[in-house]
């Protein structure tokens, strides 16, 4: 189960709480009900907590002045009981066009894994894949559960300007850029939906623990949701999940 | 409640916008789950010298200028407060003191001239700058706020102060060491036992420099180490974050990094060695101590 947790300080004023270092939905499980804990536990003195795959960092205001008594105290409430305030967690359906117009390393994918670009577009639509956090851009989901076939390393050279929306592949990883970047993932095709929008209530519609299922549609399709979003017509398909 | 406001803010107009200027508070807490970074001043330490100054709440926003060359008009009376970096500022090309509370009429232009020292100075202002909010904080991060540098033309919102000002030559003394010490306080990173003895020894005997990549994300360092370290797995950094890259370049974090990363944690500033190395830059050289 992975249930062996070492607590570590971070610098003067976080706490950097470490499971075993491997990607795996029981681990992410455990770190996701460990910051809902903290999140009703309302202790003033802690302002955030960042989730990683393997790891929880609790961030305080102020230095951190008995730093073991905290450790106690974050132990304290891992152990406490916690029912009712769970999160629903979701299921949200993205909508992903993998015309060779957006996915423009799809051809490159397929030459060197030696499967068509239909099987491709099969293989990443088909699976379901778990938010293990958000980082490295305001709503970039890191998402786990890419099929082994579409491992593809990241490009050597990364690009200057990789668009908003953009769906690819890093490595073991697959994401969607939420804002035009820089970026080194290979593109596979593009979403018309709004991954962080700052004027919505809660500017990224997914947390960890929700799932994402990319379902294929064609450029005529794209361009009709894309126009949707634009006048804020468009929600997101998703499904409630009992678990 | 009864709020009325005929006119609700008065306005700083923006002459010259200089080489990058931004709005800055304390920064954004609270977000890291949506991946949003904390932001917020990078020399804390000048920034509440300029608000503590005229009584402003630390937590007010206040104008961080790279370097000068920028010039803004008042179009009301308030009193304002330049810290950090001196750029030799001027009220109507009179030479003001930094950490001084100054008194300013409608019409009065802040223009800067040579720069002596540092990389950025504060403008606080009475009461603070009334920018809007977006996730808790003012602080101008690209995909938040709409502004994501200030630019030629634009306006500030501020609040007018005409209460009498407390008659006063004082200033306080700038604290040299500040802006000249080239020792950078650390503790170790969570990754930091991972590093040979002989990286460990390299870190703390070597002298770094500031390369040419810095920005409000990061400084990248000069000197290698070297890294025969195995890729992590991504989790949090924090503005200090000392991360060791593939190359075995160092990049030290700063406000506006990212929430996440895989690269080792080596090291990790104090808050006040992250505002020294904010008024450093490229090719100035410190040590880190531990």
């Amino acid at each position: 189960m992975g249930n062996k947790i070492t607590y570590k300080p971070f610098g003067d004023c976080a706490i950097l709480v470490e499971w075993e270092a491997k990607i795996c939905a029981s681990i992410s499980n455990t770190i996701i009900a460990f910051q809902q804990k903290i999140g009703a536990f309302e202790n003033k003195d802690i302002v955030d907590t960042i989730v990683g795959y393997s790891s929880l960092t609790i961030v305080y205001k102020m230095r951190i002045v008995d730093y073991f008594n905290e450790v106690e105290v974050l132990k304290k409430i891992n152990a406490s009981k916690y029912e009712g305030l769970k999160k629903s967690s979701f299921t949200w359906e993205i909508p992903v066009c993998y015309d060779l117009e957006f996915g423009i390393d799809l051809q490159e994918i397929s030459k060197a894994t030696n499967l068509k670009i239909s099987e491709l577009m099969k293989l990443h639509s088909q699976k379901l894949y778990r938010v293990y956090f958000i980082g490295f851009l305001p709503g970039f989901l890191y998402l786990g559960g890419l099929d082994k076939q579409l491992f593809f390393d990241r490009k050597p050279n990364p690009r200057l300007k990789v668009a908003k929306g953009a769906v690819a592949i890093g490595g073991e990883q697959t994401g969607v850029y939420p804002s035009e970047s820089a970026g080194g993932w290979n593109i596979i095709g593009k979403t018309p939906v709004n991954f962080f929008n700052i004027n919505n209530d809660s500017p990224c519609f997914a947390k960890a623990g929700d799932f994402i299922k990319f379902v294929s549609i064609d450029k005529n399709k794209f361009l009709q949701i894309e126009k949707e979003v634009k006048a804020s017509a468009y929600q997101i398909s998703k499904t409630l999940r009992n678990d | 409640m009864h709020i009325k406001f005929l006119k609700p803010y008065e306005m700083i107009k923006v002459l010259k916008p200089g080489f990058f200027t931004t709005i800055q508070d304390k920064g954004r807490f609270g977000f890291a789950s949506i991946g949003v970074p904390v932001s917020g001043v990078m020399d804390g330490s000048s920034a509440d010298i300029a608000n503590s100054i005229l009584n402003n709440s630390l937590e007010a926003a206040v104008l961080e200028i790279s370097f000068g060359s920028c010039e803004f008009q008042f179009l009301c009376p308030t009193f304002i407060c330049v810290s950090g970096g001196d750029f030799s500022p001027k009220i109507n090309r009179k030479s003001i003191k930094l950490n001084k509370k100054i008194s300013v009429s409608t019409h009065d232009v802040l223009s800067f001239g040579k720069i002596n020292f540092g990389v950025r100075c504060y403008l606080a202002v009475s009461g603070g700058i009334q920018s809007e909010e977006k996730l808790n904080s003012k602080s101008f991060y690209k995909g938040i706020t709409k502004e994501t540098v200030l630019e030629k033309g634009m306006k500030i919102p501020v609040h007018r102060n005409i209460k009498e000002p407390v008659i006063s030559n004082a200033s306080i003394k700038i604290d040299e060491l500040h802006f000249n010490s080239t020792k950078i306080n650390c503790s170790k990173g969570p990754e930091f036992e991972l590093l040979s003895l002989y990286q460990q020894k390299l870190l703390f005997e070597n002298i770094f420099s500031i390369s040419k990549d810095i920005s409000r994300m990061g400084y990248r360092l000069n000197e290698l180490i070297g890294n025969d370290l195995p890729t992590l797995l991504t989790s949090s950094v924090l503005p200090g974050t000392v991360q060791l890259t593939p190359s075995g370049t160092l990049i030290v974090l700063m406000r506006d990094c990212q929430v996440t990363g895989g690269y080792p944690r080596i090291l990790q500033l104090s808050e006040k060695a992250i505002h020294i190395l904010s008024q450093k830059t490229t090719n100035q050289k410190f040590n880190f101590l531990v």
